[in-house]
């Protein structure tokens, strides 16, 4: 008799695990220029669409995710009849280095930008080290 | 250069427009070269009613008063720059992925546009422009008359 083959073994996950996300809309990586200067790193994601309110900026242990949600544009009365781009969040994630003062981290959203500025922590300043003879 | 026209295939899309987008695309990934793709910036969405057009345009981190809109017949026209930021002493580019400079992008409309009425607006980096037909332009209804 053929019996209904269950499995008991438990199927393995992918490495790293698929992130699936609850809402059923694109995602877009955003554009970014990071910017290194003296005492900070400063990176500008284009996020069209995305403000203040939509934009989270998350660091957990040394990943930085950057996501904003955009609401989709509707008119009503009118149909859409040309399309160059689509609707979608944005969701980035950059792995930062211990050298970044966790606690002073800087985002401005303005006309679609995110800005975000990394302070150096003061311990990864250059420390010059002076040499002397004996 | 004049963008597609809305209104020649009446459907969603331009397919002759999709075509050459597409073997561009194909072009790029199999030259082997990372070749800059020459991207119609800034991109935008059509949204077309009875009595007047939405156009919308990506274009996030532009100051929205430099940015021109004019409308010449059927044909709107969108330019402006956008501007790099520009490095102090020391400073340098980790990465630079977002596009700078000055663009220019013409698209030609569905009808005639009352010119004094547009409207544009820019919020969160979208900048949208209504645009209402004109009147000379509107559909006229002509009555049957039975004699």
């Amino acid at each position: 008799m053929m019996e209904n083959k269950i499995e008991y073994e438990k199927k393995p996950a992918q490495t790293p695990v698929e992130m699936e996300r609850t809402r059923n809309r694109k995602v877009f990586v955003p554009k970014v220029d990071i910017i290194e200067t003296g005492d900070a790193m400063v990176m500008y994601a284009d996020m069209p669409g995305a403000d203040e309110k939509s934009v989270e900026v998350v660091l957990e242990k040394n990943v930085l995710t950057i996501t904003g949600t955009v609401k989709p544009q509707e008119f009503p009365g009118r149909s859409i009849a040309y399309s160059e781009y689509d609707f979608g969040d944005y969701e980035r994630a950059f792995t930062i280095s211990d050298e970044v003062d966790r606690e002073k981290i800087g985002a401005v959203v303005k006309n679609g930008v995110l800005k975000l500025t990394l302070h150096k922590a003061p311990q990864a300043e250059v420390k010059k080290i002076a040499v002397r003879t004996e | 250069m004049l963008g597609p026209g809305i209104w020649r295939f009446g459907g969603r899309m331009d397919p002759l427009h999709e075509v050459q987008r597409l073997q561009r695309e194909m072009n790029r990934i199999f030259s082997g070269l990372e070749q800059p793709l020459n991207p119609e910036v800034p991109p935008v969405n059509a949204w077309v009613g009875e009595s007047d057009v939405v156009v919308t345009a990506e274009l996030p981190g532009v100051d929205p008063g430099k940015v021109d809109v004019s409308v010449v017949g059927d044909t709107l026209t969108i330019s402006g720059a956008r501007v790099a930021e520009t490095l102090k002493q020391g400073e340098s580019y980790h990465r630079q992925e977002r596009n700078h400079g000055r663009f220019t992008r013409s698209l030609q409309l569905p009808f005639h546009v009352e010119a004094g009425k547009v409207e544009a607006k820019y919020d969160r980096g979208i900048l949208r422009i209504t645009l209402p037909r004109a009147e000379a332009d509107k559909p006229k209804k002509v009555l049957v008359t039975c004699e």
